[in-house]
């Protein structure tokens, strides 16, 4: 089948999802208001309360929720076949996803813009709050610790990228520099900075770095795995002007830039789909593709993160209300575009249907690798480029979403311990170096116990990683499903979406923990446990908070 | 001729006008999505300093020797406006100097 075929039937989907569903969601379900007063207007302050220009706010909303993590996942899915993968990813995005972070946006701008997690403790109660803090600590631990590993493994195959890798953190430095300092206008800044990126990659392929395989008594990948840390640790000390603010602004160029390639190269080449619509000989140990599809895709089809960037930053700035649709919407269309993407990457970017399966040969092969070097295939007999080039510069656009990712979420669990430390009265637990190093060090934990000494095993626990994700967008569903019921609205938009989430990830961990039962990895059956237990207790908030608000809801009738 | 003879600056030219116009609304554009989105961390990394500088400021007052007290005796009148937000923020309902009250 064409790829091009594929990508305008997905294409198409979304568009029409954005155009029909969310308008008839805006319309008669989330009844946006453009009279509404908006937090943005209603405590404008000029620092967390601004007034945004849509776009502009949408370029934000996007860039925070687009990062490796729709790269990853699809790439890793599409072993059962294209054709379960591009199907969650279309419905996810127009049923789930746009649903989830547009509902988010609106629920947190009908609550003075009050985060998710706060707004759990308002709507649905306090325990479901201390439910929420625990799995939000659970995904920030599994995307540094999978993220570390998908970028070390990334330095170990691909040891042109490097130079260009570590180079754009330089870049940024430098960039931020510049701005803070105000010695070069912004729009000068950001094509020097650019034009840096690109020179790095470029010159990338002829300074190749590799790590030797065994370095004393460690393996390459896990001494990457420790620099990364070591860096990230260090990156998430900084204020964020140094480093994260001139990094994010160069990957969100980056991203439209990537994207921009990878859709022109499918356009120009056509590429046949060399993987099959379903894949019948999957190899062995693939675990079983319902449920385990719906917790390796999250981001990209649903993902609980991006409540949180919906509910902590963008509601703040929303100029009107009836801009959460555009804002919410429009930006899970986006991030479901670069899913698309990476499935045609990894499923047409091959010769032969020989050189795909050599790159699937077992469940979590392939992935971020089978993306780059499917997608570098593409824009090297599509537009022509050198193709070690073009797989520098894949590597570079997703090293780079990871790193930032992982600065990112080491901040956030920071925070978290140090929070913990005012709770339970530790005052060194609210001193930065040690909450950052109990957060590194929690991290490391999960990397290398999960993988073994050598860190390369670290992708096993993606799926889990996926399946705490979805509890979270559960838990934002759950807040936008009761808020429903109290102005008596339809429910079954957001209940369906959410029972069946909570479906699919319990079945996924029951599923996983036999797997890794049989395989004695006993450090991941216990996590996966916690993940299990809270799995279970976000199903029991669910059922009791919805019968309470209906049975208020009766009371009232009456 | 005569047209260029009337308008002999350059920068009259509508053209480059509009390019001028695009260019600082371009700019515009790019502060905007580089700042908006760290306003808030890099507002209050800075509120924290400059809560330190009130302390040193109002230390005298507070019973804490200070050996730049000359100085910043100076500064007070110029913190003044920030002084009741800074003491609701550090934890005191009503503005701990006897002598020195704002609210």
């Amino acid at each position: 089948m064409s790829a091009i075929v594929l990508l305008i039937l997905g294409l198409g989907a979304m568009a029409a999802g954005y155009f029909f569903y969310s308008r008839f969601i805006a319309t008669k379900i989330y009844r946006l208001d453009p009279d509404f007063k908006t937090p943005a207007h209603e405590f404008e302050d000029g620092v967390d309360f601004v007034p945004t220009n849509r776009f502009i706010l949408w370029g934000h909303h996007f860039t925070s929720v687009a990062g490796a993590a729709p790269i990853v996942g699809p790439a890793i899915a599409v072993i059962w076949g294209w054709l379960p993968a591009f199907l969650w990813v279309v419905f996810g995005t127009i049923f789930f996803a746009g649903i989830h972070d547009f509902g988010a946006i609106w629920a947190s701008v009908r609550n003075k813009a009050k985060s998710v997690g706060a707004l759990t403790g308002d709507v649905v109660g306090k325990r479901a709050r201390s439910i929420f803090m625990i799995v939000i600590f659970l995904v920030l631990l599994m995307v540094n610790a999978v993220f570390a590993v998908v970028i070390a493994g990334l330095m170990m195959n691909f040891s042109t990228a490097v130079v260009p890798v570590w180079g754009a953190i330089l870049v940024a430095l430098i960039i931020g520099q510049l701005i803070y300092r105000r010695i070069l206008s912004l729009p000068v800044v950001s094509v020097l900075g650019v034009f840096a990126l690109y020179v790095l990659i470029f010159i990338g392929p002829a300074v190749p770095v590799q790590m030797p395989s065994e370095v004393g008594a460690l393996s390459g990948n896990a001494v990457w795995i420790l620099i990364l840390f070591a860096y990230a640790a260090i990156a998430s000390l900084l204020p964020v002007w140094v480093l994260l603010q001139p990094r994010d602004y160069i990957n969100g160029l980056q991203l439209f830039i990537g994207l921009i390639v990878l859709y022109g190269s499918i356009v120009l080449l056509n590429p046949t789909l060399v993987a099959p619509a379903f894949n019948t000989d999957v190899p062995a140990g693939t675990p079983s593709l319902i449920p385990l599809l719906f917790v390796t895709i999250a981001c990209g089809a649903i993902s609980g993160f991006h409540g949180l960037v919906s509910s902590g930053t963008t509601s703040k700035q929303l100029n009107l209300e009836t801009d959460a649709r555009f804002v919410g919407y429009f930006g899970a269309v986006g991030e479901g575009m670069l899913a698309l993407a990476a499935i045609l990457a990894a499923t047409a970017g091959f010769a032969t249907f020989a050189d795909w399966q050599a790159m699937y040969t077992a469940f979590g092969q392939g992935g971020v690798n089978a993306f780059v070097e499917g997608g570098a295939y593409m824009i090297h007999n599509g537009l022509g480029l050198n193709e070690v080039t073009a797989a520098t510069l894949l590597t570079v656009m997703a090293a780079l979403f990871a790193g930032t990712t992982m600065d990112t979420g080491l901040r956030l669990q920071r925070y978290i311990f140090q929070e913990w430390g005012e709770i339970y009265n530790q005052p060194w637990m609210k001193k930065n170096a040690p909450a950052t190093l109990l957060a590194v060090g929690s991290c490391l934990l999960l990397a290398f116990g999960a993988g073994g000494a050598d860190g390369t095993g670290g992708m096993i626990i993606w799926p889990l990683f996926g399946t705490t994700n979805q509890l979270l967008a559960g838990l934002t569903l759950l807040v936008i499903t009761v808020m429903l019921v109290r102005l008596r609205r339809p429910m079954w938009y957001t209940l369906v979406p959410l029972c069946f989430l909570l479906v699919m990830t319990i079945a996924a961990l029951l599923i996983q923990l036999r797997a890794f039962f049989e395989q004695g990895n006993y450090f991941l059956l216990i996590v996966d446990v916690v993940v299990l237990i809270a799995a279970i207790l976000v199903a029991m908030e669910c059922a009791s908070a919805l019968k309470r608000s209906r049975a208020e809801m009766a009371e009232q009738q009456e | 001729m005569n047209e260029m003879k009337d308008d002999p600056d350059p920068s009259h030219d509508p053209r480059l006008e509009r390019i001028r116009a695009w260019l600082s609304q371009a700019s515009f554009f790019a502060e905007e999505v580089y700042s908006s989105r760290y306003r808030g961390a890099i507002a209050r990394a800075r509120r924290d300093e400059d809560d330190l500088f009130m302390l040193l400021v109002f230390s005298e007052m507070m019973g804490v020797p200070n050996p730049a007290a000359y100085y910043t005796l100076e500064l007070q009148p110029l913190l003044l406006e920030r002084f009741h937000d800074w003491h609701r923020r550090m934890g005191m309902e009503r503005s701990p100097l006897d002598h020195f009250k704002c609210c």
